[in-house]
């Protein structure tokens, strides 16, 4: 067992003015995950802790979180992963660019606004056939790195250009976009270039890789927004 | 706050998705609650597949399907939702195609299938491909495909909801209450016709696969209100949990050629199912798991888990098709399935029981055709029987698109033919007075402590293998946990994203569901599928052939009363009867 110092950023908008920090002291296995860490304070310390999480295994995409300074699902980084011996500490916040409704929840609908704007759905007004639209593996290998997407918000709320200009619509949904645009058998490509095309869409990025840095599933999500300003370019997928 | 829809779907995962897609296409007005965001319910867990007959990579036939369903589900599975079920599911997989999901495919540019547990060409000749998959993660894409449909559709969603209670009276529902997180208020959706979809209750065990949301909230409300849950004694051990974790790790990686290894290598299941081996159904495997644990043949620290052996596959299997898992065993176990085995124990996994309907989604109300007009059900949280005593892999993901599309449809046809039932006069007493007796308790408990004591007496006396003295402790332990529980506190005044209030709340919800278990597997006096009984070892046709209806006694606290209900033992076209079963 190790002991474990966690340093939670607090705000509640009805008894603070601003966002202070609380230290707890806990015990924790080096296997631990940093959620188990903060279920630890939250149900036997101080229940007034406020977060989101639900699977615990990073497939909801609830806790994400700046750990450590690096944001990352709470329920994906293990003790081990940020800190080396007992005593030393977690650091937890909430992710940057959205706006705080108290400690670690931020407020998403501005996320889930950018998402709805790429129109994320599949498209074909062609009649569909009795069984299957057929596709080749390759086709379908395709989406394979942008259908992962969980929507956790650890790419759109670690980019800088998000930070200070939340109109840009942010890596989370260009990821999104290339899902569809680059599926054989959507119909709705230029259309969905277009958006991209616009002074919100693709042309912000200017290549941080903070992103790429902070996806909890591993897609290369630099790399998949430049074969987006590649097809803009050419319009064309 | 005050709404007013004609249908109101709650929950949003696979079933209530469907619900609120098909609900919308019968012109009518939709709503659909959440208590997370759509995107992150339980659904998106789902790794291995849909099964469906399309017989894309091996001859196969919805009958086949039905018959594994059926005989899967220890025969206590209703032959008419199997027959229903194994056609309706081929249309609706081709449905989600239609709809965009990157299913894997085949070299001839068809939806892949693969093998899975329980699932036989011939009626059980030998394992045939019959789950359809997207990678290890067609629950993640079937819930993003579905929310992103919805998203085309328009359906307005409220995230963050909780539901705290039913509004029905004279035996119609007139709406929902639910509690806003962000603000603190109480709100109540009056409808026509409402469709519960809100899921399972696996966190009422200590090694569950199953999100910290899966309280079975609306289970325990419908019990609350004297009406029975069914079959509650029917809870799946998915064999594959990762150990001590318990967070699940595909039956597909069996389908792919994965072999359970015991601590001195021996492929054991061999030794329990000669025919299929380690593609068996989930509760053989499981109890086969178990038992080479107590007998001594468990690897590991504490010698409580076997090996899943994978090392003899290509590694672009592996990291292909078994991405998800790999990426989870590296994660949390620091092992690489490429070259080290990994260690699974059983984890809790999924309810075969729950909120009672029709083939339609109605909610039924006793075991003789009474049902709860104007209320429907589907999904997890539901029990249309399609499941019976223990379900088959890819069934769940099945059950989610085939009842959920039913109860929206039907639910749409019923809410266009009346008009809106008047509400109660104060609709919203029971919440305030729910929420008032946490908040002005001025006990000392801790809800953390009652849960964890619920989830490790849960484990050791309701599991995997049952008897009758564990069993009778476990129902004077849940009294205590209840009398404990009433003098839980909420000390955080806070409206705001108050999560301990919430908690507490969700606490209650478990303790009932816990309740209703306990009472129906005690009853039982029998061993089928998932339900096994050390003392009584025999599956009994002659006088347990018959579904459990498990009512809350509301006159005596903590006293549950039995009733019973049929099996329909025939489907429309196809019959199957209850034979042995042995794989």
């Amino acid at each position: 067992m190790l002991k474990v110092k966690v340093k939670i950023l607090r705000f509640n908008p009805e008894t603070d003015k601003k966002a202070h920090w609380e230290t707890y002291e806990v015990e924790a296995q080096p296997s631990d995950r940093v959620l188990d860490v903060i279920h630890q304070v939250k149900w036997f310390i101080d229940p007034s802790l406020a977060l989101r999480r639900s699977c615990m295994h990073g497939i909801c995409g609830s806790d994400a979180m700046l750990i450590q300074g690096r944001n990352r699902l709470a329920c994906k980084t293990l003790v081990r992963d940020v800190i080396k011996k007992s005593g030393d500490t977690v650091t937890v916040e909430p992710i940057r660019g959205l706006k705080v409704e108290r400690d670690l929840v931020v407020d998403m609908e501005p996320f889930f606004d950018s998402y709805k704007a790429i129109m994320p759905y599949f498209i074909n007004e062609s009649p569909a056939p009795a069984t299957e639209r057929v596709q080749s593996e390759e086709q379908a290998e395709r989406m394979a790195h942008s259908s992962n997407c969980i929507l956790c918000a650890c790419c759109t709320t670690s980019c800088p250009i998000f930070w200070v200009n939340g109109s840009y619509i942010g890596p989370a949904s260009i990821v999104q976009a290339h899902r569809f645009i680059f599926d054989s058998r959507d119909q709705a490509t230029n259309q969905r270039l277009n958006i991209m095309n616009q002074n919100t869409g693709v042309w912000r990025c200017r290549t941080a890789y903070n992103c790429t840095e902070a996806c909890p599933r591993d897609i290369p999500i630099t790399q998949l927004i430049e074969e987006v300003k590649r097809a803009v370019m050419y319009q064309q997928a | 706050m005050h709404h007013r829809y004609d249908v109101l779907v709650v929950g949003a995962g696979g079933a209530g998705l469907m619900a609120a897609l098909y609900a919308a296409k019968g012109n009518v007005s939709v709503a659909c609650i959440s208590k997370l965001y759509p995107t992150r319910s339980h659904t998106g867990a789902a790794q291995g597949g849909i099964g469906a007959a399309l017989g894309n990579v091996a001859e196969d036939h919805w009958e086949w399907h039905m018959f594994d369903t059926v005989k899967g589900g220890d025969y206590l599975t209703d032959q008419d939702a199997a027959e229903v079920f194994s056609k309706d599911i081929i249309d609706v997989v081709y449905e989600l195609e239609h709809m965009g999901l990157p299913f894997s495919r085949t070299a001839d540019g068809k939806i892949a299938q693969r093998k899975f547990g329980g699932h036989t060409r011939e009626f059980g000749k030998a394992a045939v491909e019959r789950s359809c998959y997207a990678k290890d993660r067609t629950g993640h894409m079937i819930l993003q495909t579905l929310y992103q449909q919805n998203v085309k559709a328009g359906t307005l969603f409220f995230n963050e909801f909780h539901v705290t209670d039913l509004l029905i009276e004279d035996g119609r529902c007139r709406g929902v209450v639910a509690y806003e997180l962000s603000t603190g208020e109480l709100h109540t959706f009056h409808a026509k016709a409402v469709i519960l979809a809100a899921g399972g209750y696996g966190r009422i065990f200590k090694i569950t696969s199953n999100a910290v949301t899966l309280t079975g909230d609306l289970m325990s409300i419908y019990y609350r209100k004297g009406l029975p849950l069914e079959d509650m004694e029917f809870y799946q051990f998915h064999p594959t949990g990762l150990a001590k974790l318990g967070i699940l790790v595909t039956e597909g990686i069996r389908g792919e050629g994965g072999i359970l290894r015991n601590e001195g290598g021996e492929r054991f299941m061999e030794r329990y199912a000669p025919t299929i081996k380690d593609l068996a159904p989930r509760d053989i495997v499981s109890r086969s798991i178990i038992t080479e644990i107590r007998e001594g043949r468990g690897v590991g620290r504490d010698k409580d888990a076997v090996n899943i052996d994978l090392t003899h596959l290509p590694r672009e299997v592996i990291e292909g098709k078994l991405a998800e898992i790999t990426d989870l065993a590296r994660t949390y176990l620091g092992l690489d399935p490429v070259k080290d085995l990994v260690p699974i124990q059983p984890t809790a996994h999924y309810a075969m029981g729950g909120i009672p309907t029709d083939l339609n989604g109605l909610c039924l109300s006793d075991g003789n055709g009474g049902s709860v007009e104007g209320l429907y059900a589907a999904g997890e949280q539901a029990c249309v029987s399609l499941h019976g005593a223990n379900r088959l892999g890819t069934n769940s993901l099945g059950d989610l698109v085939v009842f959920g599309r039913r109860a929206g449809i039907y639910a749409a046809q019923y809410a266009r033919q009346v008009e809106f039932a008047d509400l109660p006069e104060d609709p919203q007493a029971e919440s305030r007075a729910l929420f008032d007796s946490l908040r002005q308790g001025t006990g000392k408990e801790n809800a953390a402590v009652i849960r964890k004591e619920l989830q490790e007496s849960m484990m050791n006396n309701v599991g995997i293998f049952r008897n009758g003295p564990d069993m009778e402790k476990q129902v004077d332990i849940l009294k205590d946990l209840k009398a404990r529980y009433r003098n839980v506190t909420v000390g955080d005044p806070s409206k705001r994203y108050n999560s301990e209030l919430i908690e507490a709340m969700e606490l209650g919800f478990a303790l009932d569901c816990a309740e209703a278990m306990t009472a129906s597997a005690l009853n039982r006096t029998e061993s089928r599928g998932a339900h096994d009984r050390e003392d009584f070892t025999e599956r009994n046709d002659v006088d347990w052939l018959k579904h459990t209806m498990a009512y809350k006694d509301l006159d005596k606290p903590g006293n549950v009363l039995i009733g019973y209900k049929d099996v329909a033992l025939k489907g429309f076209t196809r019959a199957f009867e209850p034979k042995p079963r042995v794989y």
